[in-house]
Protein backbone atom coordinates (compact mmCIF):
# COMPACT_ATOMS: atom_id res chain seq x y z
CA UNK A 1 0.00 0.00 0.00
CA UNK A 2 1.07 4.06 -0.99
CA UNK A 3 2.48 4.98 2.26
CA UNK A 4 1.26 8.50 3.27
CA UNK A 5 2.95 11.73 4.59
CA UNK A 6 2.77 12.68 8.36
CA UNK A 7 3.75 15.14 10.36
CA UNK A 8 3.65 16.27 14.22
CA UNK A 9 5.01 17.51 16.96
CA UNK A 10 6.56 15.08 19.57
CA UNK A 11 7.73 16.05 22.49
CA UNK A 12 9.71 19.55 21.23
CA UNK A 13 10.57 18.28 17.92
CA UNK A 14 8.72 18.21 14.52
CA UNK A 15 8.47 14.86 13.02
CA UNK A 16 7.90 13.93 9.14
CA UNK A 17 7.77 10.33 8.44
CA UNK A 18 5.82 7.92 5.96
CA UNK A 19 3.36 5.71 6.97
CA UNK A 20 1.21 2.35 5.85
CA UNK A 21 -2.59 3.52 6.13
CA UNK A 22 -3.86 2.34 8.94
CA UNK A 23 -1.02 2.26 10.78
CA UNK A 24 -1.40 2.39 14.84
CA UNK A 25 0.71 5.31 16.15
CA UNK A 26 2.79 3.21 18.61
CA UNK A 27 4.29 2.12 16.25
CA UNK A 28 4.88 4.77 14.09
CA UNK A 29 6.68 6.27 17.59
CA UNK A 30 8.48 3.19 18.06
CA UNK A 31 9.50 2.60 14.66
CA UNK A 32 8.99 5.63 12.61
CA UNK A 33 10.02 8.37 15.43
CA UNK A 34 12.22 6.12 17.17
CA UNK A 35 11.26 6.92 20.56
CA UNK A 36 10.85 3.60 22.66
CA UNK A 37 9.10 5.14 25.61
CA UNK A 38 5.63 4.36 24.79
CA UNK A 39 5.60 0.79 25.30
CA UNK A 40 3.76 -2.48 23.49
CA UNK A 41 2.19 -4.06 26.72
CA UNK A 42 -1.04 -5.84 25.38
CA UNK A 43 -1.73 -3.74 21.60
CA UNK A 44 -5.21 -4.12 22.27
CA UNK A 45 -6.05 -1.31 24.85
CA UNK A 46 -5.98 -3.18 28.38
CA UNK A 47 -3.15 -2.10 29.65
CA UNK A 48 -2.02 1.57 29.25
CA UNK A 49 1.65 0.43 29.15
CA UNK A 50 1.26 2.78 25.59
CA UNK A 51 -0.15 6.14 26.76
CA UNK A 52 1.18 9.09 25.23
CA UNK A 53 -0.30 12.42 25.27
CA UNK A 54 -2.26 13.98 22.28
CA UNK A 55 -2.61 17.56 22.26
CA UNK A 56 -2.06 17.03 26.68
CA UNK A 57 -5.11 14.56 26.34
CA UNK A 58 -3.97 10.87 27.44
CA UNK A 59 -4.60 8.50 24.83
CA UNK A 60 -3.61 4.17 24.02
CA UNK A 61 -1.39 5.03 21.39
CA UNK A 62 -1.49 0.91 19.97
CA UNK A 63 -5.44 2.03 19.35
CA UNK A 64 -5.03 5.31 17.97
CA UNK A 65 -4.60 5.73 14.10
CA UNK A 66 -1.51 7.26 13.50
CA UNK A 67 -3.31 9.29 10.72
CA UNK A 68 -5.30 10.92 13.56
CA UNK A 69 -1.77 12.72 14.80
CA UNK A 70 -1.47 15.19 11.99
CA UNK A 71 -0.78 18.46 12.79
CA UNK A 72 -0.80 17.57 16.73
CA UNK A 73 1.36 17.54 19.86
CA UNK A 74 2.60 14.29 21.06
CA UNK A 75 3.69 13.82 24.44
CA UNK A 76 6.06 10.88 25.60
CA UNK A 77 7.92 9.67 28.85
CA UNK A 78 11.07 10.65 26.24
CA UNK A 79 10.11 14.62 26.63
CA UNK A 80 9.78 14.79 30.17
CA UNK A 81 12.86 15.82 31.34
CA UNK A 82 14.46 18.78 30.55
CA UNK A 83 18.24 18.01 30.15
CA UNK A 84 19.55 16.21 32.69
CA UNK A 85 16.67 17.76 34.79
CA UNK A 86 14.27 14.68 35.71
CA UNK A 87 10.54 16.01 35.95
CA UNK A 88 9.04 15.74 39.04
CA UNK A 89 6.72 12.28 38.73
CA UNK A 90 10.18 11.10 37.44
CA UNK A 91 11.69 11.98 40.40
CA UNK A 92 9.11 10.90 42.93
CA UNK A 93 9.16 7.90 41.40
CA UNK A 94 12.73 6.86 41.61
CA UNK A 95 12.74 8.11 44.71
CA UNK A 96 9.24 6.43 46.22
CA UNK A 97 10.77 2.92 44.14
CA UNK A 98 7.33 3.03 42.26
CA UNK A 99 8.95 0.85 39.47
CA UNK A 100 10.32 -2.20 39.51
CA UNK A 101 10.27 -4.00 36.14
CA UNK A 102 9.50 -0.65 35.02
CA UNK A 103 7.32 -1.83 32.17
CA UNK A 104 4.09 -0.11 33.11
CA UNK A 105 6.35 3.23 34.52
CA UNK A 106 6.23 4.90 30.68
CA UNK A 107 2.38 4.92 30.82
CA UNK A 108 1.78 5.66 34.39
CA UNK A 109 4.34 8.51 33.69
CA UNK A 110 2.05 9.84 31.16
CA UNK A 111 -1.33 9.29 32.89
CA UNK A 112 0.05 11.06 35.64
CA UNK A 113 1.28 14.04 34.03
CA UNK A 114 -1.76 14.58 32.22
CA UNK A 115 -3.55 14.46 35.39
CA UNK A 116 -1.59 16.84 37.02
CA UNK A 117 -1.58 19.04 34.21
CA UNK A 118 -4.81 19.55 34.50
CA UNK A 119 -5.55 19.21 38.38
CA UNK A 120 -2.13 20.15 40.18
CA UNK A 121 -3.99 19.35 43.92
CA UNK A 122 -5.55 15.78 43.27
CA UNK A 123 -6.97 14.11 45.67
CA UNK A 124 -5.68 10.21 46.44
CA UNK A 125 -9.11 8.81 44.38
CA UNK A 126 -8.16 11.13 41.69
CA UNK A 127 -4.73 9.85 41.18
CA UNK A 128 -6.77 6.18 41.69
CA UNK A 129 -9.13 6.86 38.97
CA UNK A 130 -6.22 8.46 36.48
CA UNK A 131 -4.23 5.20 36.41
CA UNK A 132 -7.08 2.99 36.65
CA UNK A 133 -6.36 2.34 32.90
CA UNK A 134 -2.40 1.40 33.71
CA UNK A 135 -1.93 -2.04 34.62
CA UNK A 136 0.71 -2.74 36.93
CA UNK A 137 2.22 -6.18 37.67
CA UNK A 138 5.02 -5.41 40.34
CA UNK A 139 4.30 -2.71 42.75
CA UNK A 140 0.81 -2.94 43.80
CA UNK A 141 0.25 0.37 42.94
CA UNK A 142 0.45 1.97 46.37
CA UNK A 143 3.96 3.01 45.85
CA UNK A 144 2.75 4.75 42.34
CA UNK A 145 0.04 6.33 43.87
CA UNK A 146 2.31 7.54 46.71
CA UNK A 147 4.65 9.26 44.02
CA UNK A 148 2.04 10.80 41.94
CA UNK A 149 0.45 12.76 44.96
CA UNK A 150 4.24 13.80 46.60
CA UNK A 151 5.07 15.13 43.17
CA UNK A 152 1.77 17.26 42.93
CA UNK A 153 2.89 18.14 46.53
CA UNK A 154 6.78 19.28 44.85
CA UNK A 155 5.27 21.06 41.76
CA UNK A 156 3.07 23.39 44.56
CA UNK A 157 5.78 23.88 46.77
CA UNK A 158 4.40 21.94 49.39
CA UNK A 159 5.52 18.67 51.15
CA UNK A 160 3.49 15.85 51.04
CA UNK B 1 -27.49 -10.71 54.04
CA UNK B 2 -25.03 -9.29 55.98
CA UNK B 3 -21.24 -7.99 55.96
CA UNK B 4 -19.15 -10.54 58.35
CA UNK B 5 -15.19 -9.40 59.17
CA UNK B 6 -13.25 -12.08 59.23
CA UNK B 7 -9.45 -12.52 60.28
CA UNK B 8 -7.00 -15.23 58.84
CA UNK B 9 -3.63 -16.24 59.82
CA UNK B 10 -0.76 -18.04 57.97
CA UNK B 11 3.06 -18.53 58.45
CA UNK B 12 5.39 -20.33 56.03
CA UNK B 13 8.74 -21.62 56.51
CA UNK B 14 10.73 -20.45 53.01
CA UNK B 15 13.27 -22.39 51.14
CA UNK B 16 16.15 -20.11 49.43
CA UNK B 17 16.84 -22.11 46.42
CA UNK B 18 16.47 -26.00 45.72
CA UNK B 19 19.56 -27.45 45.39
CA UNK B 20 17.46 -30.60 44.12
CA UNK B 21 19.27 -31.09 40.73
CA UNK B 22 22.93 -28.80 41.32
CA UNK B 23 22.61 -25.24 41.38
CA UNK B 24 25.51 -23.34 40.27
CA UNK B 25 26.04 -19.43 39.66
CA UNK B 26 28.66 -17.44 38.22
CA UNK B 27 30.07 -14.28 38.06
CA UNK B 28 33.11 -12.24 36.27
CA UNK B 29 34.70 -9.02 37.74
CA UNK B 30 36.48 -6.78 35.63
CA UNK B 31 37.92 -3.71 36.10
CA UNK B 32 38.09 -0.84 32.91
CA UNK B 33 41.22 1.09 32.73
CA UNK B 34 40.29 3.64 34.96
CA UNK B 35 39.08 1.73 37.68
CA UNK B 36 35.09 1.13 37.52
CA UNK B 37 34.57 -2.51 38.18
CA UNK B 38 32.08 -4.25 35.69
CA UNK B 39 29.98 -6.87 36.93
CA UNK B 40 29.10 -10.09 34.49
CA UNK B 41 25.89 -12.17 35.06
CA UNK B 42 23.77 -14.44 33.15
CA UNK B 43 20.76 -14.19 36.41
CA UNK B 44 18.60 -11.30 35.04
CA UNK B 45 17.11 -8.94 37.00
CA UNK B 46 13.04 -8.72 36.70
CA UNK B 47 12.75 -5.88 38.53
CA UNK B 48 13.07 -7.35 41.74
CA UNK B 49 16.64 -5.74 42.35
CA UNK B 50 18.85 -8.39 41.74
CA UNK B 51 21.21 -5.65 39.63
CA UNK B 52 21.37 -3.45 42.63
CA UNK B 53 22.03 -6.01 45.06
CA UNK B 54 24.80 -7.62 43.10
CA UNK B 55 26.21 -3.86 42.69
CA UNK B 56 26.34 -3.64 46.60
CA UNK B 57 27.97 -7.36 47.21
CA UNK B 58 30.23 -6.34 45.00
CA UNK B 59 31.12 -2.77 45.94
CA UNK B 60 31.47 -4.30 49.72
CA UNK B 61 33.51 -6.70 49.04
CA UNK B 62 35.83 -5.09 46.44
CA UNK B 63 36.31 -2.22 48.36
CA UNK B 64 35.38 0.72 46.27
CA UNK B 65 32.41 3.20 45.97
CA UNK B 66 28.95 1.64 44.87
CA UNK B 67 29.09 4.29 42.03
CA UNK B 68 32.02 2.45 40.59
CA UNK B 69 30.31 -0.81 39.94
CA UNK B 70 28.32 -1.64 37.18
CA UNK B 71 26.54 -4.99 36.96
CA UNK B 72 25.63 -6.35 33.31
CA UNK B 73 22.73 -8.69 33.02
CA UNK B 74 22.38 -8.14 29.09
CA UNK B 75 22.82 -11.48 27.84
CA UNK B 76 23.40 -14.81 28.70
CA UNK B 77 25.21 -16.60 25.52
CA UNK B 78 27.87 -14.45 26.15
CA UNK B 79 28.14 -13.59 30.57
CA UNK B 80 29.34 -16.40 32.53
CA UNK B 81 26.43 -19.43 33.29
CA UNK B 82 23.75 -18.76 35.66
CA UNK B 83 20.87 -21.53 36.17
CA UNK B 84 18.94 -18.54 36.36
CA UNK B 85 16.38 -16.02 38.09
CA UNK B 86 13.87 -18.33 39.93
CA UNK B 87 13.04 -20.14 43.25
CA UNK B 88 14.08 -17.50 45.40
CA UNK B 89 17.37 -17.92 44.69
CA UNK B 90 18.75 -14.87 43.12
CA UNK B 91 20.47 -13.09 45.96
CA UNK B 92 21.78 -15.94 47.64
CA UNK B 93 23.35 -18.17 44.74
CA UNK B 94 24.03 -15.07 42.56
CA UNK B 95 25.31 -12.79 45.53
CA UNK B 96 27.77 -15.64 46.63
CA UNK B 97 29.15 -16.08 43.54
CA UNK B 98 29.83 -12.09 43.39
CA UNK B 99 31.80 -12.00 46.91
CA UNK B 100 33.88 -14.59 45.41
CA UNK B 101 34.57 -12.79 42.17
CA UNK B 102 35.14 -9.68 43.99
CA UNK B 103 37.41 -10.88 46.07
CA UNK B 104 39.43 -12.26 43.32
CA UNK B 105 39.44 -9.05 41.88
CA UNK B 106 39.97 -7.23 44.72
CA UNK B 107 43.18 -9.78 45.63
CA UNK B 108 44.64 -8.50 42.18
CA UNK B 109 43.67 -5.03 42.60
CA UNK B 110 45.48 -4.95 45.66
CA UNK B 111 48.72 -6.54 44.41
CA UNK B 112 48.72 -4.39 41.62
CA UNK B 113 48.03 -1.39 44.29
CA UNK B 114 51.37 -3.19 46.32
CA UNK B 115 53.68 -2.95 43.20
CA UNK B 116 53.01 0.93 42.68
CA UNK B 117 53.75 1.89 46.50
CA UNK B 118 56.70 -0.67 46.87
CA UNK B 119 54.94 -2.54 49.91
CA UNK B 120 53.55 -5.85 50.89
CA UNK B 121 49.84 -6.42 49.60
CA UNK B 122 49.47 -7.79 52.46
CA UNK B 123 49.81 -4.58 54.75
CA UNK B 124 47.36 -1.99 52.17
CA UNK B 125 43.80 -1.41 52.96
CA UNK B 126 40.91 -0.03 50.75
CA UNK B 127 38.89 3.20 52.04
CA UNK B 128 35.96 2.33 50.41
CA UNK B 129 35.72 5.60 48.97
CA UNK B 130 38.11 4.70 45.84
CA UNK B 131 41.31 4.58 47.87
CA UNK B 132 43.71 1.91 48.64
CA UNK B 133 46.66 3.36 51.24
CA UNK B 134 49.16 1.63 53.88
CA UNK B 135 46.99 0.45 57.28
CA UNK B 136 47.37 3.10 59.36
CA UNK B 137 49.41 5.34 57.27
CA UNK B 138 46.43 6.99 55.31
CA UNK B 139 48.58 9.23 53.27
CA UNK B 140 50.69 6.59 51.59
CA UNK B 141 48.13 5.60 49.46
CA UNK B 142 47.10 5.32 45.38
CA UNK B 143 43.81 5.70 43.76
CA UNK B 144 41.49 2.61 42.64
CA UNK B 145 41.81 4.59 39.61
CA UNK B 146 45.60 5.14 39.01
CA UNK B 147 45.68 1.26 40.62
CA UNK B 148 43.99 0.32 37.70
CA UNK B 149 45.68 2.67 35.10
CA UNK B 150 49.39 1.12 36.51
CA UNK B 151 47.92 -2.16 36.14
CA UNK B 152 46.77 -2.67 32.70
CA UNK B 153 49.42 -0.39 30.69
CA UNK B 154 52.40 -0.54 32.81
CA UNK B 155 52.57 -3.93 34.62
CA UNK B 156 50.25 -6.22 32.37
CA UNK B 157 47.91 -7.47 33.98
CA UNK B 158 44.15 -7.56 34.66
CA UNK B 159 41.87 -6.52 37.67
CA UNK B 160 39.70 -9.08 37.72
CA UNK B 161 37.78 -11.87 39.20
CA UNK B 162 36.07 -15.37 38.82
CA UNK B 163 33.30 -16.81 40.59
CA UNK B 164 31.15 -19.99 41.03
CA UNK B 165 28.94 -20.72 44.02
CA UNK B 166 27.80 -24.09 43.80
CA UNK B 167 25.32 -26.24 45.55
CA UNK B 168 25.87 -29.81 44.86
CA UNK B 169 22.57 -31.93 44.19
CA UNK B 170 21.19 -33.74 47.58
CA UNK B 171 19.94 -37.23 47.21
CA UNK B 172 17.43 -38.74 49.56
CA UNK B 173 19.41 -41.15 52.10
CA UNK B 174 17.41 -44.59 51.16
CA UNK B 175 17.40 -45.55 54.80
CA UNK B 176 16.31 -42.59 56.48
CA UNK B 177 14.88 -40.71 53.50
CA UNK B 178 16.88 -37.25 54.82
CA UNK B 179 17.87 -35.11 52.42
CA UNK B 180 19.61 -31.89 52.18
CA UNK B 181 17.13 -30.23 49.61
CA UNK B 182 17.67 -26.37 50.72
CA UNK B 183 20.53 -24.50 52.45
CA UNK B 184 19.02 -22.00 54.26
CA UNK B 185 15.51 -20.53 55.29
CA UNK B 186 13.25 -17.54 55.59
CA UNK B 187 10.35 -17.23 57.25
CA UNK B 188 7.36 -14.79 57.93
CA UNK B 189 3.79 -14.60 59.11
CA UNK B 190 1.01 -12.88 58.02
CA UNK B 191 -2.58 -11.65 59.57
CA UNK B 192 -5.23 -10.37 57.36
CA UNK B 193 -8.41 -9.05 57.51
CA UNK B 194 -11.27 -9.93 55.21
CA UNK B 195 -14.83 -8.98 54.61
CA UNK B 196 -17.34 -11.08 53.16
CA UNK B 197 -20.72 -9.92 51.64
CA UNK B 198 -22.86 -13.23 52.40
CA UNK B 199 -25.22 -11.76 49.58
CA UNK B 200 -22.98 -11.85 46.79
CA UNK B 201 -20.36 -13.86 47.71
CA UNK B 202 -17.61 -10.99 47.36
CA UNK B 203 -14.39 -10.96 49.40
CA UNK B 204 -12.57 -7.82 49.98
CA UNK B 205 -9.06 -7.49 51.96
CA UNK B 206 -9.00 -4.98 54.16
CA UNK B 207 -5.41 -5.20 55.97
CA UNK B 208 -2.22 -7.55 55.81
CA UNK B 209 -0.35 -7.09 58.64
CA UNK B 210 3.26 -9.17 58.28
CA UNK B 211 6.49 -9.99 60.09
CA UNK B 212 9.08 -11.27 57.51
CA UNK B 213 12.39 -12.39 58.84
CA UNK B 214 14.47 -11.95 55.15
CA UNK B 215 18.30 -13.03 56.61
CA UNK B 216 19.47 -9.15 56.36
CA UNK B 217 18.19 -7.05 54.38
CA UNK B 218 20.54 -6.03 51.96
CA UNK B 219 19.11 -3.18 50.68
CA UNK B 220 15.95 -2.08 53.04
CA UNK B 221 13.53 -0.18 50.44
CA UNK B 222 13.90 -2.90 47.82
CA UNK B 223 12.63 -5.53 50.02
CA UNK B 224 9.90 -3.42 51.09
CA UNK B 225 9.21 -2.53 47.50
CA UNK B 226 8.98 -6.29 47.20
CA UNK B 227 6.79 -7.27 49.96
CA UNK B 228 3.98 -4.90 49.12
CA UNK B 229 4.22 -5.59 45.90
CA UNK B 230 4.15 -9.26 46.22
CA UNK B 231 1.63 -9.54 48.59
CA UNK B 232 -0.45 -7.87 46.28
CA UNK B 233 -0.02 -10.27 43.85
CA UNK B 234 -0.50 -12.90 46.91
CA UNK B 235 -4.10 -11.24 46.67
CA UNK B 236 -4.73 -11.36 43.05
CA UNK B 237 -3.69 -14.74 43.13
CA UNK B 238 -6.22 -15.76 46.00
CA UNK B 239 -9.41 -13.74 44.78
CA UNK B 240 -8.89 -12.94 41.06
CA UNK B 241 -6.57 -14.22 38.97
CA UNK B 242 -6.64 -18.06 36.80
CA UNK B 243 -6.07 -19.05 33.42
CA UNK B 244 -8.55 -22.24 33.80
CA UNK B 245 -12.06 -21.21 33.04
CA UNK B 246 -14.92 -21.07 35.09
CA UNK B 247 -17.30 -22.50 32.64
CA UNK B 248 -18.23 -24.75 31.02
CA UNK B 249 -14.86 -25.21 28.96
CA UNK B 250 -11.26 -24.22 27.82
CA UNK B 251 -12.88 -22.19 25.42
CA UNK B 252 -14.47 -19.75 28.36
CA UNK B 253 -11.25 -19.45 29.56
CA UNK B 254 -9.34 -15.88 29.10
CA UNK B 255 -6.93 -15.32 27.03
CA UNK B 256 -5.51 -11.53 27.02
CA UNK B 257 -5.50 -8.93 29.81
CA UNK B 258 -9.12 -8.02 28.69
CA UNK B 259 -10.76 -11.32 30.42
CA UNK B 260 -8.12 -12.16 32.54
CA UNK B 261 -8.97 -10.65 35.74
CA UNK B 262 -6.58 -8.47 38.22
CA UNK B 263 -7.24 -6.48 41.00
CA UNK B 264 -6.43 -2.84 40.58
CA UNK B 265 -5.33 0.79 41.65
CA UNK B 266 -8.65 0.76 43.35
CA UNK B 267 -7.88 -2.32 45.41
CA UNK B 268 -5.02 -1.58 46.86
CA UNK B 269 -4.53 -2.66 50.51
CA UNK B 270 -3.10 -1.55 53.70
CA UNK B 271 -0.10 -3.15 54.37
CA UNK B 272 2.12 -2.95 57.60
CA UNK B 273 5.17 -4.58 57.19
CA UNK B 274 7.84 -5.74 59.91
CA UNK B 275 11.03 -6.87 58.55
CA UNK B 276 13.08 -8.89 60.97
CA UNK B 277 16.85 -9.72 60.16
CA UNK B 278 18.47 -12.77 61.13
CA UNK B 279 21.78 -12.85 59.07
CA UNK B 280 22.04 -16.27 57.55
CA UNK B 281 25.64 -17.87 57.81
CA UNK B 282 26.10 -18.97 54.58
CA UNK B 283 24.24 -16.21 52.87
CA UNK B 284 25.91 -12.89 51.02
CA UNK B 285 26.57 -10.37 54.17
CA UNK B 286 23.91 -12.72 55.74
CA UNK B 287 20.92 -12.12 53.47
CA UNK B 288 18.59 -14.69 51.95
CA UNK B 289 15.98 -12.38 50.39
CA UNK B 290 12.44 -12.44 50.46
CA UNK B 291 11.59 -14.16 46.94
CA UNK B 292 8.48 -15.71 46.06
CA UNK B 293 7.75 -15.97 49.90
CA UNK B 294 6.16 -12.53 49.43
CA UNK B 295 3.37 -13.99 48.18
CA UNK B 296 2.84 -17.04 49.26
CA UNK B 297 1.62 -17.09 52.63
CA UNK B 298 -1.04 -14.34 51.48
CA UNK B 299 -3.03 -17.18 50.12
CA UNK B 300 -3.30 -19.18 52.84
CA UNK B 301 -3.83 -16.05 55.27
CA UNK B 302 -6.77 -15.12 52.93
CA UNK B 303 -8.30 -18.26 52.91
CA UNK B 304 -8.60 -18.51 56.69
CA UNK B 305 -10.04 -15.19 56.95
CA UNK B 306 -12.68 -16.23 54.71
CA UNK B 307 -13.16 -19.69 56.73
CA UNK B 308 -13.31 -17.18 60.13
CA UNK B 309 -15.88 -14.91 58.44
CA UNK B 310 -18.43 -16.95 56.68
CA UNK B 311 -17.41 -21.22 57.69
CA UNK B 312 -16.91 -21.90 54.01
CA UNK B 313 -13.91 -23.65 53.57
CA UNK B 314 -12.28 -23.10 50.63
CA UNK B 315 -9.44 -25.21 48.81
CA UNK B 316 -9.60 -24.37 45.12
CA UNK B 317 -7.95 -20.92 44.19
CA UNK B 318 -9.02 -18.59 43.26
CA UNK B 319 -11.70 -17.97 45.73
CA UNK B 320 -14.15 -16.02 43.66
CA UNK B 321 -17.47 -15.17 44.82
CA UNK B 322 -19.48 -18.07 43.08
CA UNK B 323 -17.33 -20.48 45.25
CA UNK B 324 -18.15 -18.60 48.48
CA UNK B 325 -21.40 -18.65 47.73
CA UNK B 326 -21.92 -22.41 46.72
CA UNK B 327 -19.99 -23.08 50.07
CA UNK B 328 -22.58 -20.54 52.47
CA UNK B 329 -25.41 -22.30 50.17
CA UNK B 330 -23.84 -25.60 51.30
CA UNK B 331 -24.11 -24.80 54.81
CA UNK B 332 -27.51 -23.24 55.02
CA UNK B 333 -25.96 -19.78 55.55
CA UNK B 334 -22.86 -17.57 57.23
CA UNK B 335 -21.51 -19.38 60.07
CA UNK B 336 -18.91 -16.88 61.82
CA UNK B 337 -16.57 -18.59 63.00
CA UNK B 338 -16.21 -15.83 65.64
CA UNK B 339 -13.43 -15.67 68.42
CA UNK B 340 -11.23 -13.84 66.45
CA UNK B 341 -9.98 -10.89 67.83
CA UNK B 342 -11.06 -7.17 68.02
CA UNK B 343 -11.35 -6.17 64.44
CA UNK B 344 -14.48 -8.41 64.24
CA UNK B 345 -16.76 -5.69 66.14
CA UNK B 346 -19.10 -8.61 66.72
CA UNK B 347 -18.34 -10.75 63.85
CA UNK B 348 -20.93 -9.70 61.40
CA UNK B 349 -22.93 -6.45 60.58
CA UNK B 350 -25.89 -5.42 58.76
CA UNK B 351 -25.05 -4.62 55.17
CA UNK B 352 -24.42 -0.80 54.98
CA UNK B 353 -22.68 -0.41 58.04
CA UNK B 354 -19.03 -1.00 56.97
S1 LIG C 1 -0.28 -1.66 24.62
FE1 LIG C 1 -1.81 -0.17 24.43
S2 LIG C 1 -3.11 -0.57 26.09
FE2 LIG C 1 -1.69 -2.22 26.19
S1 LIG D 1 6.72 -1.97 37.66
FE1 LIG D 1 6.47 -3.86 36.62
S2 LIG D 1 4.51 -3.58 35.71
FE2 LIG D 1 4.66 -1.84 36.97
Amino acid sequence: MAKVPLTFTLNDAEIGVFVVPGSNLLDVLRRGAGDLTPKEGCAQGACGACTVLIDGVPHLSCLTLAEMAEGRRISTTGGLAVGPELHPLQTAFMEGFAAQCGFCTAGMLMSAKALLDQTPNPTRDQVIEAISGNLCRCTGYEPIVDAILTAAAKMQGRTA
Amino acid sequence: MAIHRGRGFACINYPIGMNLGGDPAQALVHSTPDGKFMVALSAIDLGQGMKSVTRQIAAETLGVPVEDVYVDTADSDTGPHDMGSFASRGTHRVGNAVIRASAEARKQMMEAAADELEVNAADLTTDGRGNIHVKGAPSRSITVADTATAAQFKQGRTLSGRGIFLIPPSDADPDTGEMTPVTCFAHAALVIDVIVDDETGEVEVTEINSAYEVGRALNPRLVEQQLIGGAWMGVSHALYETTEPYYPDRSHGPEDFNTYLMPGPGQIVPHHIAVLERPAEDAPFGGKGPGEMCANPVLPAIANAIYNAVGVRCDRLPITPEKVLRGLQANGGARPQGGNNGATQGGSMPQGQR
